[in-house]
């Protein structure tokens, strides 16, 4: 019994990890249909904002309030890699709306300039996070059965993250003007939206939710310039899985994934744990090509 | 305006792609047009290594310690009376280009040496490179033996001078109650993982070590959530850990969110040092077992002065640890061979390796290399990460042990199909 919480609460904080991870993709390849190599490395951006950010506390604030830098790191890492997000959008992505195969090329070409500039800044070493106090610990409930405070940090924030992205997307008017471009780009202009600010802002939003991953993945993993490539074919696999252009989507998908990886993984080995799951997943899209959740559309040839 | 836009972009991307590829590229600063490793006054050798991708972590600092004996050996008047002259190739984390590199460095910069390679498997992929072209490789990173090729010298240690001591330490001190060893066996999904626990499954059908549990992650794997939880399950008295890269970062720190501490499993890792416990912070690893031939708090002058000339180069924030001294002996056990043979003729300088004499006072202490296998003489050392993130020892062997790749002293091994 033990164990089977255990692993449940196992995979539910995998699936909050990936999804947390995937959120920022949901909108910028789910939404805008960019498909961005580079997405990883938004979430190396957030990684080391926090880093950065961290060290700025240590030296300057005084030691009871250095945990506070947590916070300002999750702001600031939203804030930067949307900087990031929207240089890129506005230098390259732009001009390659509808050529697919071109962006692909092309952000996983940013992908590497971006992770030797990483390289160059701060050297090709790991860095560490020190986390704040408030996560350090566990809630010990038997021998067997603890639960770690940062998984349940993460999963509180993927939590309140969707909810923001849901509330933007379906409840402010931003939001309806960027499903009315992403789904009738020339009827939302003709009504007077501009299709321009919006493509802009959309992907900076995404990049910005990489960013806010990266932060908090300090926790947990490893901080250098290629932590990005670690993450960015099950974030892809989350929102293909999922369903295209769906916020419910990429919960559903992270929910699957996660779970199904940490299960079989359980009963198998790390590996085949791997292979099962991108089996199950070859199945369900043979079954459900688009993803398990599609937005219904008129259009013939899509 | 459009078209001055398109062709801005173009220029742009262009400009991008270059970039990437001079980043995977690596750069190389050699002299131009030069037939022979030699020239008048100077003798060129080639450096080999990761400096992109995501074995650049671990390889970078590599390159830094041949460097340094390089300028070292150059300050003191160099070899043979020549400067050494250095060609930097980066192997970028693929095994196939490292053995595209390593074929340019041998047959394009006619190279009079390499020292590289980290991975086993970038290792395995050049060895033919070397052995067709008569090429001679120092080889820096300890890794699972059953190897000695003719064009090899392994500075580092076979499983005889670190896994197998390691064991027998865990044995004697961390075995519980009934006198019984139990063991979690967890590394990464590939060869040297795969073959060490191999070993330790061999020796422990000879002892009462009872192996608990075995897994393999796929490398770069970072979600230990369940692994966690087996381990918790099966309840060792110790883990060995052979995970290789970031993923060392991600299991250390789950273990401990995980509320489980050096006291109640000791970790005993095989392939994570000191410059991977600065990478994710000293407290996850403080109490935990390391087994090395070399550790930065080793006692001896050499390493006291080699510690200090690498931080004043490096940077004050830096650390050395085992492969980084490896590759740095490398540099000065090739210098001690060709003064002896007189010549940098692969052939002559690997004759004077096999002569027995070649030795060096290193870091860890006196290495002298075998032989019969190309591997050094060495002493196998166990120690403990304290809260600065430094290793220090707890215990070490009397004697310098003999590398024995094929393990051939001990009767397990022929019994399970291992060795020669």
């Amino acid at each position: 019994m033990e164990l089977f919480i255990s692993q449940i609460f196992n995979g539910l904080s995998v699936s909050s990890i990936l999804l947390l991870a995937a959120l920022g993709l949901a909108i910028t390849f789910g939404l805008m249909g960019v498909i961005n190599m580079a997405h990883g490395e938004f979430i190396m951006i957030g990684a080391y904002t926090t880093y950065v950010i961290q060290n700025i506390f240590k030296s300057n604030v005084p030691e009871k309030f250095f945990d506070t830098y947590f916070i300002v790191s999750i702001i600031m890492s939203f804030v930067i890699a949307g900087i990031f997000g929207l240089i890129l959008e506005r230098l390259i992505i732009r001009h390659l709306y509808g050529r697919v195969l071109d962006s692909l090329l092309v952000t996983w070409g940013v992908s590497l300039v971006l992770q030797q500039l990483a390289r160059t800044i701060f050297g090709s070493s790991n860095v560490s996070v020190i986390p704040p106090s408030f996560v350090d610990n566990n809630l010990k409930v038997t021998q067997l059965l603890s639960f770690s405070y940062k998984r349940i940090f993460i999963l509180i924030m993927a939590f309140i993250c969707v909810a923001l992205v849901a509330f933007i997307m379906y409840k402010t008017r931003a939001g309806r003007n960027v499903r009315a471009t992403m789904q009738n780009r020339a009827m939302a202009a003709s009504l007077g939206v501009n299709t321009n600010i919006i493509d802009a802002g959309t992907f900076a939003i995404g990049s910005g939710f990489a960013g806010i991953a990266g932060c908090a993945l300090t926790f947990l993993g490893p901080i250098g310039p290629t932590i990005g490539t670690s993450y960015i074919v099950d974030t892809f696999m989350t929102v293909v899985v999922g369903g295209v252009g769906r916020i419910v989507g990429a919960i559903t998908g992270s929910f699957i994934i996660g779970m199904g990886t940490s299960s079989f993984e359980f009963f198998t080995s790390a590996s085949l744990g791997k292979v099962i799951t991108f089996i199950v997943v070859i199945i369900l899209l043979q079954i459900k090509p688009k993803g398990i959740f599609t937005i219904s559309t008129r259009s013939l040839d899509d | 305006m459009k078209s001055f836009m398109r062709k801005a972009f173009s220029i742009f991307t262009a400009a991008a792609i270059t970039l990437s590829l001079a980043a995977c590229g690596g750069n190389s600063n050699e002299t131009e047009g030069n037939s022979s490793s030699t020239n008048s006054d100077t003798v060129k050798v080639g450096i080999l290594h990761s400096m992109t991708g995501t074995m650049a972590m671990s390889e970078m600092p590599l390159v830094d310690a041949v460097e340094m004996a390089i300028d070292e050996i150059n300050e003191n008047g160099g070899v043979l009376g020549k400067q050494i002259e250095y060609v930097l190739e980066d192997g970028a984390s693929d095994s196939a280009i490292f053995a595209e590199k390593a074929t340019k460095l041998l047959t394009s910069d006619n190279v009079a040496t390499v020292f590289g390679c980290w991975t086993s498997a970038s290792r395995k992929a050049v060895l033919p490179v070397f052995e067709g072209n008569n090429g001679l490789l120092w080889y820096p990173v300890q890794y699972e033996g059953l190897e000695s090729s003719h064009n090899i010298m392994y500075t580092s240690c076979p499983p005889n001078q670190q896994a197998i001591p390691a064991v027998d330490y865990l044995y004697e001190n961390n075995k519980g109650d009934d006198g019984k060893l139990q063991l979690f066996l967890l590394g990464s999904d590939y060869v040297y993982p795969r073959t060490t626990n191999t070993i330790i499954k061999a020796i422990a059908e000879e002892k009462v070590i009872e192996i608990v549990g075995e897994e393999y992650l796929p490398l770069g794997h970072t979600d230990m959530s369940t692994v966690l939880t087996k381990i918790q399950q099966t309840k060792p008295d110790a883990i060995i850990n052979t995970i290789n890269g970031d993923s060392n970062v991600a299991f250390f720190k789950q273990f401990k969110d995980a509320g489980l501490t050096a006291n109640d499993i000791p970790i005993m890792s095989f392939s994570c040092y000191e410059e991977d416990i600065k990478g994710m912070g000293a407290e996850y690893a403080e109490g935990h077992l390391f087994a090395w031939n070399y550790f930065q708090t080793v006692d001896t002058p050499e390493s006291t002065t080699f510690t200090e000339k690498y931080k004043a180069l490096y940077g004050e924030d830096r650390v050395t640890g085992d492969p980084i001294q490896d590759a740095y002996i490398g540099v000065y056990l090739w210098a001690a061979a060709c003064e002896k043979a007189g010549s940098f003729d692969v052939d002559k300088v690997i004759e004077a390796c096999e002569s027995g004499e070649i030795e060096y006072m290193a870091p860890e202490g006196l290495v002298t290399i075998d032989p019969e296998t190309h591997h050094l003489y060495k002493v196998a050392r166990i120690g403990k990460a304290n809260a600065e993130g430094q290793i220090e020892e707890l215990w070490s062997t009397d004697e310098r042990i003999k590398p024995d790749p094929w393990l051939t002293g001990y009767s397990w091994a022929a019994e399970a199909g291992l060795g020669q």
